[in-house]
């Protein structure tokens, strides 16, 4: 187990884990606080038309959401088949031992 | 135009859904538990639901009455605020996923404490974390249980006692016999019938409007003014909302009956697309309920909600009614008690996780009891705290209860949240620490929200709040992160930092998992 725990191979696993890990929370952080600020400081620009009598507030607060969807999207995507296929490689190699 | 409601009173059509959808779940229960003999049966499901399930378990487990007809209510009543504060429940799950989802999976076995005792001192851990588990669980039950009373009584036009009892009953038989099992399928069944009956619902309302999102909007602005479609008073201090964002995103991550759930599933693959799956549900969910408040305002108009019960919950039952006749309305408001039914039950079950397995097994019996000890001791909790929260939902009648789910998302976000996350990614956390930060967010959790204008201008009916905010996150979050680290640097625990190589390999590569 020792090996396996200072193997450079498992070394990248874990920091590539969480360099994805902590950049998507980052970026989601970004996202709400972003809306956020522009709620509680540029009403003006939330009051924008789109289109018609719709205001630039509301497809923006939908976006928030599916954004948010997409993000969690990313991370699954990458995770089961990228960070998973490392894992299996690394689990065969414990098996060897 | 005004138009007449049957609200409020027995229609047919919502109790023929209500005995459908009694019946069905009521026979599933039974088929649960001829399968339900393990602990790990009783607390997880065997781990055989997949993710797909177990995302529409956890939406369901999320959505409940309250985020249902509370934020239509809300969107029908105040417009673009409700959308505000629909975010902030949502932006709280890819958090769970980046950070909790798997891990919790890969350490630990039915509650999160299971991960946080991973390498400290069982005992101390135990009991501190199940203290902040069941104040949450409380805290969310009680708000869960006075909302189901007054809304049955609303819908149906039952006695409050009376449909706290039923609820309470009907709850109690789904946990008691069929475990995890049983509150998977009766969550899913009731996320099916709330997407659906939303949808539904949503599609009724355009097709009124032509399908055209421009015509619903101008109409609401030629009514209400154009600042219905505008941020209004829930940012009028943005320390405020920003302290209420950081309650509901981070609180989200430390609910214990949304952890719970992912220890159902067999492996990490499968809890990561449990949560990809339930942050679409509850995201399309909450898109739903924002065409709903507005169709609402639109059709039924706010003085005819407001008249039926101020807080503006009856908003999506009213506009069922207007769009759908008397049939829909019964179904909606069916889909209304199945919802509270299934949300008290996850509740409860996780309630019983933290008396059970926490304190019972691990802390009392040094984890040496037998399968069919736990499982007996298990189902005990559930019927303990089934009827508690009976009592404490006829107990709280007429309370204001609002603060309840703000103080039990503070608490999850200022307790458990910093614990869980402390012993999952840092090394040198100790014993002593776990404990310093969870007992400072609760005790700064519960302090700050009393002198809050929640409860100390609303309830105490105090001229002004001691405490500015109606949030206290800001504050306690930060100070358990500070107060648990503080108190590990000066308490080092070699063992525990030893322990975390060896924890890795279960962490990031599920080597060893149950």
């Amino acid at each position: 187990m020792k090996e396996v725990l200072s193997s450079p191979k498992f070394q990248t696993l874990m920091s590539q884990k969480n360099k994805v890990a902590f950049a998507l929370t980052f970026i989601q952080l970004l996202i709400y606080y972003g809306f956020i600020y522009l709620l509680a400081f540029k009403k003006d620009f939330l009051a924008i038309k789109v289109t018609g009598s719709i205001p630039l507030g509301i497809p923006l607060g939908i976006s928030v959401i599916i954004f948010s969807w997409l993000l969690t999207g990313v991370y699954t995507l990458w995770a089961n088949s990228v960070y998973d296929r490392l894992v299996e490689e690394i689990k065969r190699e414990i098996g060897k031992h | 135009m005004e138009m007449q409601t049957t609200l409020g009173q027995p229609n047919v059509v919502s109790i023929l859904f209500f005995f459908l959808f009694t019946l069905t779940t009521l026979y599933i229960t039974y088929l649960a538990a001829k399968r339900t003999k393990t602990a790990s049966e009783y607390y997880a499901a065997g781990r055989s639901i997949t993710g797909f399930q177990n995302g529409l378990a956890l939406a369901g487990d999320f959505m409940s009455a309250a985020s249902f007809l509370g934020i239509a209510g809300l969107v029908a009543l105040k417009g673009y605020d409700g959308l505000i504060y629909s975010i902030g429940f949502l932006v709280g799950w890819p958090i769970v996923m980046f950070l909790i989802a798997e891990q919790l999976r890969n350490l630990g076995k039915y509650t999160f404490a299971d991960v946080v005792a991973y390498r400290l001192k069982q005992k101390p851990i135990r009991i501190a974390s199940s203290f902040g588990s069941l104040a949450t669980v409380l805290l969310y039950l009680i708000a869960q249980m006075v909302g189901a009373g007054s809304l049955v009584k609303l819908l149906f036009g039952l006695p409050y006692e009376l449909a706290v009892v039923l609820v309470g009953t009907i709850m109690i038989i789904y946990v008691l016999f069929g475990g995890m099992i049983a509150t998977t399928w009766v969550q899913i069944i009731k996320a099916c019938l709330l997407l659906g009956g939303a949808t539904v619902l949503a599609i009724l309302t355009l097709v009124k409007f032509g399908f055209s999102f421009n015509e619903l909007f101008s109409f609401i602005s030629e009514k209400y003014g154009e600042k219905r479609l505008l941020p209004g008073g829930l940012v009028a201090n943005p320390w405020d909302a920003i302290s209420l964002g950081i309650a509901l995103m981070f609180g989200t991550a430390g609910l214990p009956h949304i952890l719970m759930r992912f220890y159902t599933v067999p492996d990490a693959k499968e809890a990561r697309k449990s949560v990809f799956y339930a942050t679409g549900f509850i995201g399309y969910f909450y898109i739903l309920t924002f065409i709903i408040g507005f169709g609402a305002a639109a059709i039924v108009g706010e003085n005819l909600i407001k008249s039926i019960e101020k807080g503006g919950n009856m908003a999506a039952p009213l506009l069922a009614e207007a769009v759908g006749g008397t049939i829909f309305l019964g179904f909606i408001a069916a889909v209304a008690f199945a919802t509270i039914l299934a949300v008290v039950a996850g509740l409860t079950l996780a309630g019983a996780g933290a008396l059970s397995h926490d304190l019972y097994t691990n802390v009392i019996k040094k984890g040496k009891a037998t399968e069919e000890e736990q499982v007996k001791v298990a189902r005990l909790a559930t019927l303990i705290l089934g009827i508690l929260a009976i009592f404490l939902g006829i107990a709280f009648k007429g309370q204001n209860v609002a603060f309840m789910v703000g103080l039990a998302f503070a608490i999850a976000a200022s307790a458990n949240f910093p614990s869980l996350l402390l012993s999952i990614f840092w090394k040198k956390i100790s014993t002593a620490g776990v404990v310093a930060g969870i007992l400072t967010g609760v005790t700064l959790s519960v302090v700050l929200i009393i002198l809050s204008p929640t409860v100390w201008v609303d309830i105490f009916k105090n001229p002004a709040p001691i405490f500015p905010w109606k949030n206290p996150a800001l504050i306690s979050m930060p100070a358990s992160f500070i107060m648990a680290i503080l108190v590990s640097l000066l308490t080092p625990e070699k063992e525990a930092q030893e322990k975390f190589e060896e924890e890795k390999v279960r962490t990031y590569l599920g080597v060893g998992i149950e």
